[in-house]
């Protein structure tokens, strides 16, 4: 990384006003030649000023494990980049709406979520203060042609599932293009956490995506202890990183089974349903909630485990394995559902790695990155976890990377729960630092999922910006459906199983 | 064929008994609270005081709302409020959300005989989610898998509203939900129900009084079942379910 660029590492704080305030055009420049160089976009937002915004970018790399951060001052507009480096465009987007700032040469110029600017009375679009937002109405893309045909989805779907709006331009059965437009799940996060924390901020986090519940949480109390200088307990580490594992191993259980019903294999769908239950269940004896609500805080973790929970735990997992593998290896024997997995919904490395794409759905496409190797945090610095890939980048190579890591989630939680250090599991939490910025990424189990957190002089947050990994991915979903059969799109939606409100916020 | 039928014989029946039977819940689990009957009115107060969700009032003697409750640890651990593994938290009444010590713990009570009896043994739901986190949708999702089998009391979760009995609301209703969620009401036949599901739906959860989002769908539509937690247990649930449909009566 240049050296213009000030580089730290995951889950630590520093001077806010030590970060490089770049020119704005420079600013830029390197954002594009750092991607060049294999640098990821972690995260991209602006902090609204008298004049226009204050960019940041948080960006990452897979090799030394450091983050790199800098700032520019915009005023009025600001020059979009998304035709050299496509992983912003969804952040210019993001940065217009929020700061009411238009995205210069955006080739995609459309809302994110539809609501007003944070800053009164600004708009990207220039629609009056009185004039509504309504959700969805927007240019679509059109391929225009005789035969061509337009399928428009939601957002009310036709199961129990988060809403959406999907745009399909179809030739028969073949999609063209597919255009997805979200923020029915608008609940105003960020907005809310300015000034910030308190005492509801915590559940806020733990339902930013209620299947990440451990995975954001993690990520929020990584920030806050960065900010304060907080030390968390050995033993609270670890059984973090085992209710994590638990949250991934029910996910990718429950989309296994998923994958298997939408493509009419029945009996990997009802077993698998029902052992997702039972990680569910696991996390429930931790803390009491199977969506690990109320287990972690800031300075450790509120449940701790005893003797009589840990055998049980163990017992648990042992039985869940066994059911699980009788459940999922049927699935890879029969050739009938091999003939609908394999190149169904490709994404292909190079779209992938243009995209930003993270998680399982990035490994799938050979991409070799997971925060818990590259950026170790927590108990992940002490214990390490295999990194799975594959390279197909098709439904069967993210439904096998899910199976394979499942495994690795199985192993791990074993070996924690048989070594767990001694000691308390929670540590005071101190009150923040004025004026610093903190930066904190975890592998939720879609995921990276990154917090990035400021404090102004009164130590309370100026600006907390949320990224869920499903912000990265769902544009992967889109580029799996070209050229696809529309029949495949639930096929294809279930193998990266997005989350809506975790992109809405 | 065969690994298939040797996979299904090793995975068993598994299909719980209840409500024939108790439903097994883990020891931390809080579902009913509990606290006692003569609170220090200063101690009511410092305990209504540190419910971030407003869910505690002291004004005539303590009281708990199990529909803004996030049954959160932390308030066990302030000593005076304790939560029992009792899931049984669903009530067809606002009001009967409100917990007092001593008093009656109210229970979801069937609908109306004429409605029951149009229903037959069907109750079909469209479902909505406007503004949920999915740890709701998911639990709701849950009672359709093999372990809880709700087909088995001839309640469903149906694609078409034109299908439906009822509309099931996840989530505080965003703003840019609200059109959708009342389309989809209006799009349903008369006579039908609402069901709130989660802390979200019955008074904003988390969400409570922000900007962006409504404190709920009762607010916006009459509701005829309050399913409290964050998410309800499976189990809340579904008792919330059987009571209105007549299935378990009593305690
Ligand atoms: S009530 Fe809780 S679990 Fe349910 S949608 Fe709201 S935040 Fe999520």
């Amino acid at each position: 990384m240049s050296a213009r660029f000030l580089t730290l590492h995951n889950g630590s704080a520093v001077p806010f006003h030590e970060v490089p305030r770049l020119e704005l055009t420079a600013f830029l420049q390197q954002m594009i030649d750092a991607v060049d160089r294999g640098w990821r976009v972690s995260s991209y937002f602006g902090i609204p000023t008298e004049a226009g915004a204050t960019l940041c970018c948080a960006l990452s790399s897979t090799s030394d494990g450091s983050i790199a951060l800098a700032t520019a001052d915009a005023a009025g507009s600001f020059p979009s980049i998304a035709r050299f480096c496509p992983q912003v465009q969804l952040f210019e987007r993001e940065i217009a709406e929020q700061c009411g700032l238009p995205a210069e040469d955006h080739p995609w110029f459309k809302p994110v979520r539809f609501h007003r600017a944070f800053v009164p009375g600004r708009d990207a679009w220039g629609r009056a203060a009185g004039e509504p937002i309504p959700v969805g109405v927007m240019d679509y893309y059109r391929v225009e042609g005789d035969e061509v045909h337009e399928v428009a989805v939601g957002p009310v779907h036709a199961g129990i599932i988060e809403p959406g709006h999907f745009r399909f331009q179809c030739h028969g059965e073949e999609v063209f293009h597919l255009e997805i437009s979200l923020g029915y799940q608008y609940r105003g996060i960020e907005q809310g956490l300015m000034g910030g924390p308190d005492p509801r901020t915590p559940f806020r986090m733990e339902t930013i995506a209620g299947d990440t519940t451990i995975g954001h949480m993690q990520a929020y109390c990584m920030a806050l202890e960065a900010l304060a200088g907080t030390r968390v307990p050995a033993r609270a580490e670890a059984l973090r990183g085992i209710a994590l594992e638990l949250e991934r191993l029910a996910n990718h259980t429950g989309d296994l089974g998923a994958i298997a019903g939408d493509v009419g294999y029945l009996p990997t769908a009802s077993f698998c349903g029902r052992i997702r239950g039972d990680f569910l269940n696991m996390s429930a004896v931790l803390c009491g909630s199977r969506f690990g609500r109320g287990l972690v805080r800031p300075g450790g973790v509120l449940f701790d485990l005893g003797p009589a929970e840990r055998d049980d735990l163990l017992a648990r997992l042992d039985a869940a394995q066994s059911d699980l593998q009788g459940a999922v290896e049927i699935l890879w024997d029969a050739p009938s559902v091999m003939s609908r997995l394999e190149n169904t919904g490709t994404v292909p490395a190079d779209t992938a790695r243009e995209l930003g794409l993270v998680g399982p759905a990035a490994r799938a496409c050979g991409l070799n990155r997971d925060v818990r190797r590259d950026h170790p945090y927590g108990i992940y610095r002490m214990a390490q976890i295999p990194v799975v890939t594959a390279h197909h980048g098709d439904v069967c190579a993210r439904s096998t990377v899910r199976w394979l890591e499942a495994g690795k989630s199985l192993d791990f939680i074993r070996e924690q729960l048989k070594q767990l250090p001694g000691g308390g599991c929670r540590n005071e939490a101190g009150s923040l630092q004025p004026d610093r910025i903190a930066v904190a990424l975890t592998e939720g189990w879609r995921g990276e999922v990154c917090h990035v957190a400021i404090t102004g002089a009164d130590g309370r947050f100026l600006r907390y910006k949320v990224t869920d990994p499903s912000f990265h991915n769902w544009p992967g979903l889109a580029m799996a459906l070209r050229g696809e059969q529309i029949s495949d799109f639930p096929l294809c939606n279930k193998s990266f199983n997005l989350s809506y409100c975790g992109f809405d916020l | 064929m065969l690994r298939e039928i040797i996979a299904r014989l090793k995975q068993g029946h598994r299909t719980m008994a209840y409500p024939k039977e108790p439903v097994s819940l883990p020891q931390r689990f809080r579902g009913y609270p509990e606290f006692p009957a003569t609170v220090e009115r200063s101690d009511a107060r410092a305990c209504a005081e540190a419910c971030p969700h407003g869910a505690i009032t002291c004004d005539n003697g303590m009281a708990l709302d199990t529909g803004r409750c996030l049954f959160c640890p932390e308030c066990a651990a302030g000593g005076l409020v304790s939560f029992t593994t009792d899931h049984r938290l669903a009530a067809t009444k606002r009001e009967h959300l409100i917990v007092r010590p001593g008093g009656e713990h109210h229970l979801a009570r069937p609908l109306e005989p004429s409605l029951r009896s149009l229903l037959g043994r069907s109750l079909k739901f469209r479902e909505v989610s406007a503004g949920g986190c999915n740890a709701c949708e998911a639990d709701t999702n849950v009672l359709s898998t093999i372990g809880w089998d709700l087909g088995r009391f001839g309640i469903q979760f149906v694609a078409s509203p034109r299908h439906a009995d009822g509309l099931w609301v996840t989530g505080p209703v965003t703003e840019n939900m609200r059109e959708a969620l009342l389309m989809t009401w209006e799009a349903i036949p008369a006579p039908k129900i609402v069901v709130a599901c989660g802390a979200c739906a019955i008074g904003g959860g988390p969400f409570a009084d922000s900007p962006e989002t409504h404190n709920g769908v009762a607010d916006i539509l009459p509701v005829d079942l309050f399913i409290p937690g964050c998410p309800p247990h499976p189990a809340t649930i579904l008792d919330g379910l059987l009571r209105l449909i007549g299935r378990i009566e009593g305690t």
